[in-house]
């Protein structure tokens, strides 16, 4: 339990860390560490199969390309566009009204025992395997293709106009 | 019992981690000797027999030479980068069975760190995480040629771990198990997946290769377009750090590859090779295997460098986005299709 | 545009066939030959222990040649260090004295014949011009060295050792 409580610790300490770096190279990688940090959370829960994939698909691929972005831009303090005071405020409600949402969810989400009390096998691939497969069916296959038709539209977008190619 | 566990599996880690080190150390003597017999030439031959010192002779000088930190970099990713790469190297190495159980002193010792039932999924992660080595390094350098490696390298690893992915997924459909030490039991005697899979390791390799950064996809520090892209700012044994993760890198999907595709410690007619010498010099006889196997694909990386020229960057997205992630998919299918029609008669 | 001599060829591209388009069968003959060069004769010459033969009109490091007599054969005429492109050359001339006449064939000698190494570029133009024929680019490789004021050579070093103590060499070797 004493683990639990260091690898929350870093999570929040790494996760404040990005919001207040100014650097956003330095920033990304302090989400990296977050990250790392959730890995080690579902290890911690057992969820093998959970744990690797956040490894490969957000440290591994998306934090990889957001970094790459950022290091083409080359962002620092001089390119840093001038906020306004109205931008600010947006921003300060946006966010008040998401963590008032959350707080509202938590409050409403009453934790029950079975949750409390996690299987420790769900898990592992084979099972999370089965139930993927069986019981929520549906739902996986309407997300690929949610993701299908999101790669889709990329290609297209990338796409060269051909009259504009020609002309 | 847990203070013997933990003993075994201490000594197991060193071993390995000095294996993994000498293997590396001599790779860079390999190499040297590789492209010499290729191109006609000897090689290293002053330091020691065979210039068998060689690699002790250049550790020393990347010790004792001059360490250069540019003024405008960034100084701690600067130093982090090589550290992460090296650090990401080793890594790999952990869940990868170098051989059957093995009796040894009347216990029964597995010779694998550690087998997790994610092992595929694990090295491809580890895989994943190598990229931020050169990015890191390559962006705090403060250096145009150094970010391009940097970039190149990211983009090339994104696009090529892709048909490694799905490589791997048609390769699941055959061994039913993500299990490194259930893939190598299954391939027992000569049942080796390579049989099964050869398009599938045919695109693998070719993953591998460009995951390694070397030619024909060494993009990322091609010295004659880069300068030595994103170690151009690097000197003494930040730079040797690098050079050192590239070869551990080699080892590792090296090892892989042997046991994924060419049946790790197994060999044709081992079950008779077993009953004849037992239970301690038996699986020892796989190890030797296993090596040599890993050995031959360290060759065949350096047989690779010294034959085929450098890709151009668009040649290299298009093999990677055109041409091999289509033929996984292709190769997918046609491995469901094949497993269903089997099943069925 | 009619190729007026004749012997223009049209290079004629086809378009690649199935087999070519994969390149792979490209890529394995390619390593083939890559292969087999591993057990073809090893071109090298492990060079301080082998050396390599010289052509007829190699030119090396200098020598001041003696006459059959053992005397020395310049006569400080300067017209070297003249025709030097590279001004490598210097000397300081002095009278025959009597006595040296064993020494020193004609009245005037290099009291002091300096060749700088690194300036030197070895164009053989000293021993062209040379009328005793005193100096001859007939020696080694120059060797290596650490300082550049080691690579001044002077008397010591250009002088061709006499016949007599260079027979005393050879019988003391065999």
């Amino acid at each position: 339990m004493s683990l639990f409580y260091f690898v929350a610790f870093l999570t929040i300490l790494f996760s404040l860390l990005v919001i207040f770096t100014k650097n956003p190279v330095y920033s990304v990688l302090y989400l990296i560490a977050t990250f790392f940090t959730f890995t080690i959370h579902y290890i911690l829960l057992n969820a093998q199969f959970l744990a690797v994939v956040n490894f490969i698909v957000y440290m591994g691929a998306i934090m990889v390309l957001f970094l790459f972005v950022l290091m083409l831009m080359n962002l620092n303090k001089e390119t840093e566009p001038v906020k306004s005071n109205l931008i600010k405020i947006i921003g300060v409600i946006a966010g008040g009204t998401l963590l008032v949402t959350l707080i509202g969810s938590i409050h409403a989400l009453q934790t029950t025992a079975a949750s409390a009390t996690p299987n420790s096998e769900i898990g592992l691939v084979a099972n999370l395997g089965k139930v993927l497969f069986s019981e929520f069916l549906l739902p996986f296959e309407l997300s690929s293709l949610l993701l299908l038709s999101a790669m889709v539209g990329a290609v297209l977008l990338a796409k060269k106009d051909k009259r504009t190619q020609n002309g | 019992m847990e203070l013997a566990f933990l003993f075994e599996k201490l000594i197991l880690v060193t071993i390995l981690f000095v294996l993994t080190l000498s293997i590396a150390a001599y790779s860079t003597w390999a190499e040297r000797k590789v492209a010499a017999w290729l191109q006609d030439r000897v090689g290293p031959n002053r330091a020691g027999i065979f210039g068998l010192l060689q690699p002790l002779a250049d550790g020393g000088k990347m010790f004792f030479k001059e360490e250069i930190i540019p003024s405008g970099s960034n100084k701690w990713l600067f130093i982090a980068g090589p550290s992460l790469a090296l650090l990401v190297s080793f890594l790999g190495s952990a869940v990868i069975p170098f051989g059957q159980n093995i009796e040894l002193f009347g216990r029964v010792v597995p010779l694998q760190v550690t087998d997790i039932n994610v092992g595929i999924l694990y090295i491809f992660g580890v895989v994943s995480l190598g990229v931020y080595g050169i990015m890191i390094g390559g962006w705090a350098s403060n250096n145009k040629y150094s970010l391009m490696g940097a970039i190149r390298g990211a983009s090339q690893n994104i696009s090529y771990e892709i048909a490694m992915g799905l490589c791997i997924i048609a390769l699941l459909l055959v061994t039913n198990t993500l299990s490194f030490k259930e893939i190598a039991e299954q391939q027992h005697s000569w049942h080796w997946n390579v049989i099964y899979q050869p398009l599938g390791f045919l695109i693998f390799i070719i993953c591998a290769f460009a995951e390694t950064n070397r030619v024909p996809f060494d993009l990322p520090e091609c010295e004659t377009e880069l300068i030595g892209g994103y170690n151009t700012e690097y000197s003494a044994f930040k730079m040797g750090a690098y050079m050192f993760a590239e070869y551990i890198n080699m080892f590792v999907s090296s090892a892989v590859m042997a046991v994924l595709y060419f049946g790790g410690y197994n060999y044709p007619f081992m079950d008779n090779v077993n009953a004849l010498l037992g239970p301690t010099w038996g699986p020892l006889i796989g190890v030797a295997v296993m090596f040599i196997k890993i050995i031959a694909f360290i060759f065949f990386f350096m047989w690779v460098r010294w034959t085929i020229p450098r890709f151009r960057y668009d040649q290299l997205m298009d093999l990677g986005w055109k041409i091999l992630i289509p033929l996984a998919i292709a190769n997918i299918v046609i491995t469901a299709i094949v497993i269903t029609v089997v099943d069925k008669l | 545009m009619e190729s007026l001599s004749g012997r223009k060829k049209v290079l004629e591209q086809k378009p690649m066939n199935f087999w070519e388009r994969i390149y792979l069968p490209a890529i394995f003959r390619g390593m083939g030959i890559t292969f087999m060069h591993m057990f073809k004769k090893k071109e090298t010459i492990h060079y301080p222990e082998q050396e390599r033969e010289f052509s007829e009109n190699w030119r090396g490091m200098h020598s001041l040649k003696r006459d059959e007599d053992g005397r020395e054969r310049c006569t400080a005429c300067g017209l070297c260090a003249l025709s030097c492109p590279a001004e490598a050359i210097t000397m300081i001339s002095a009278e025959r004295e009597k006595g040296e006449e064993h020494l020193y064939r004609e009245e005037k000698y290099a009291a002091v014949y300096e060749i700088n190494m690194l300036r030197c570029i070895f164009c053989g133009l000293c021993e062209e011009a040379c009328p005793k024929e005193a100096i001859y680019l007939d020696g080694p490789i120059v060797p290596a060295d650490f300082l550049r004021k080691d690579f001044i050579y002077g008397k010591d070093k250009l002088v061709e050792m006499p016949i007599n103590e260079l027979e005393a060499l050879k019988g003391a070797t065999v």
